[in-house]
């Protein structure tokens, strides 16, 4: 039989999802061994058990110098500045990519402003913010939204301007007004778009947000590894880095199952086999 | 000159200076059942459109009662498309309040309490004319692509439009189902008073429908530049009885001996 027509079962599905996770996790582990025999004070590969002291560490003990928890502080300072960017850009892309993608007048004098916005490297604006808006939570949080809104208002955009003609002209065989098109026919069709569109975004979100931690920041999951990093305390930095992927993924597929929850006609014709992209 | 009903005159249309449609003129009484027949790329579409007011027209105009038709869509004509139809968010029972909404709250586009209960009063005895009631909490992704015509047909006539325009309503369905679709959409129009023009690429169908049949063509070709001249009404048949096609239907219609195999490349 050929490759593309096999079906591969549930169970098989699961044991070949996680065998390239063993994988990496025994190679990891090898190494670790490998390294720690030759010199027991090595930092660079940690083992397992140092890392799950260390991140214990910061996760249960309270810091000696200022008596907080690190890793929940940390946590908590990033996932605000992450989720109040991303809120924030969400919320430009409804507003202004309906417009954009559906009112002439608004499409002809944004798309090419909005498109050239996305252009420029977000990561060049962070100076230009700390200069003009300082240190604070607002240069990273503006970063974040300078980062991922204009993509987000395109994306917005491209899927209003996708929706099928034949239902913007029924809406007004029905009498729609522009204002109840938008309302009724384009922004509940677009949600599940939009949640697609914060999937996406918080990819370059966590990009911003370490990068403006690791510049300037007092707390924060990207402060604190690039602040251990002088240290070369790669026992809290990879389990770090571990806990904002754990994050991330939680992020992502509440995301999606929120999107099937709440918007059951646009995912009755999924795939439910063999996966999920 | 009609008191009402639908005038074309002069109508042309042309995209990027390829004209479709060649001063078309024709008089459509109220009430008529108007099946519009051509080979592909003939202008059936476009004058579809034009009637709809989705696309203005090159030159000409068309009136309806005597006024010119607005060049935007308006309640007073409705459509159904061959596809996407629609609204793919919303259930039948939604898809068909959709128009009472629109009508009765401009603001939020949706009614409630007394008056959403009477829409939808409205709304099931359609889905029962239709033959949808058991239908009607599911969402269009979920049914066949005959019920999902269906649900189009119902939801044009809450408006109750004076015309009702069909662009091959039935072209994407089983030979049966499509049956049963000509038989509702007939007493659809027996019942309500109203002006339908259909497109289809059935000639069978637009003589078992129509009253009249109104056929596209391209008059003149000039064979070294096809896209030279539009298409203009090369037929306009009043169809006495509407229940029995003619025996042979195609020989009615077949186009002169000399263009006969060259109009589907030319248009």
């Amino acid at each position: 039989m050929r490759l593309i027509n096999q079906k591969i079962s549930r169970p098989a599905h699961v044991a070949l999802a996680a065998l390239p996770f063993v994988l990496a996790i025994i190679a990891y582990t090898v190494a670790s061994d490998l390294r720690l025999q030759a010199n027991p004070a090595d930092k660079l590969l940690p083992s397992f058990a140092s890392m799950a002291d260390a991140f214990w560490r910061m996760a249960a003990e309270p810091d000696r110098r200022s008596g907080d928890i690190l890793l929940w502080g940390d946590t908590a300072a990033s996932l605000a500045r992450l989720c109040i960017g991303v809120g924030i850009s969400t919320g430009l892309a409804v507003v202004l990519g309906i417009p954009i993608g559906l009112i002439p007048v608004a499409r002809s004098s944004l798309s090419s402003f909005v498109s050239t916005l996305s252009l420029i490297p977000p990561i060049t604006v962070l100076p230009v913010l700390f200069i003009m808006v300082g240190l604070g939570e607002l240069s990273k949080i503006s970063l974040i939204v300078f980062g991922t809104a204009p993509v987000m208002i395109r994306t917005i955009a491209l899927a209003v301007a996708e929706l099928p003609k034949e239902l913007l002209i029924k809406a007004q065989t029905l009498g729609a007004s522009t204002w109840q098109i938008i309302l009724r026919v384009v922004l509940p069709q677009i949600l599940p778009r939009v949640v697609v569109a914060i999937r996406l975004g918080l990819v370059p979100a966590w990009i911003f947000l370490i990068s403006a931690e690791a510049i300037a920041s007092t707390e924060g999951l990207g402060y604190r590894i690039f602040l251990v990093r002088r240290y070369l305390a790669m026992d809290i930095i990879l389990p770090y880095v571990a806990w904002i992927t754990v994050i991330a993924v939680v992020l992502d597929r509440g995301l999606l199952m929120l999107s099937r929850k709440s918007f059951r006609w646009a995912h009755l014709g999924d795939d439910a086999e063999g996966g999920r992209l | 000159m009609t008191a009402s009903g639908i005038s074309v005159r002069d109508l042309s249309m042309s995209y990027d200076g390829v004209p479709i449609l060649e001063r078309v003129s024709i008089d459509i009484a109220f009430g008529t059942f108007c099946t519009i027949v051509g080979a592909s790329g003939c202008g059936k579409s476009t004058f579809l459109r034009l009637l709809l007011g989705q696309e203005r027209p090159s030159g000409g105009m068309i009136l309806l009662d005597d006024a010119p038709i607005p060049h935007e869509p308006t309640p007073e004509r409705g459509i159904v498309f061959q596809r996407y139809s629609i609204f793919p968010h919303l259930t039948v029972r939604e898809n068909l309040l959709m128009a009472a909404d629109f009508q009765g709250s401009p603001f939020l586009g949706r009614i409630f309490g007394a008056r959403r209960r009477a829409a939808r009063e409205a709304a099931d005895a359609l889905l029962e004319k239709v033959g949808l009631t058991a239908a009607a909490d599911r969402y269009p992704a979920q049914l066949s692509g005959g019920m999902q015509q269906r649900v189009a047909i119902a939801q044009a006539l809450t408006m109750k439009p004076k015309v009702l325009l069909m662009d091959e309503p039935f072209g994407a369905l089983d030979p049966g189902v499509r049956a049963d679709m000509q038989s509702l959409i007939l007493e659809i129009w027996r019942e309500q008073d109203m002006t339908v023009f259909m497109v289809t690429h059935d000639l069978q169908e637009a003589f078992r429908l129509g009253t009249r049949l109104i056929a596209f063509d391209k008059v003149r070709v000039d064979p070294q530049f096809p896209n030279a001249y539009g298409a203009r009404i090369t037929y306009d048949l009043p169809i006495d009885d509407v229940t029995e096609p003619p025996m042979d239907p195609d020989a009615g219609l077949a186009l002169p001996d000399n263009r006969a195999e060259g109009a589907e490349i030319a248009c």
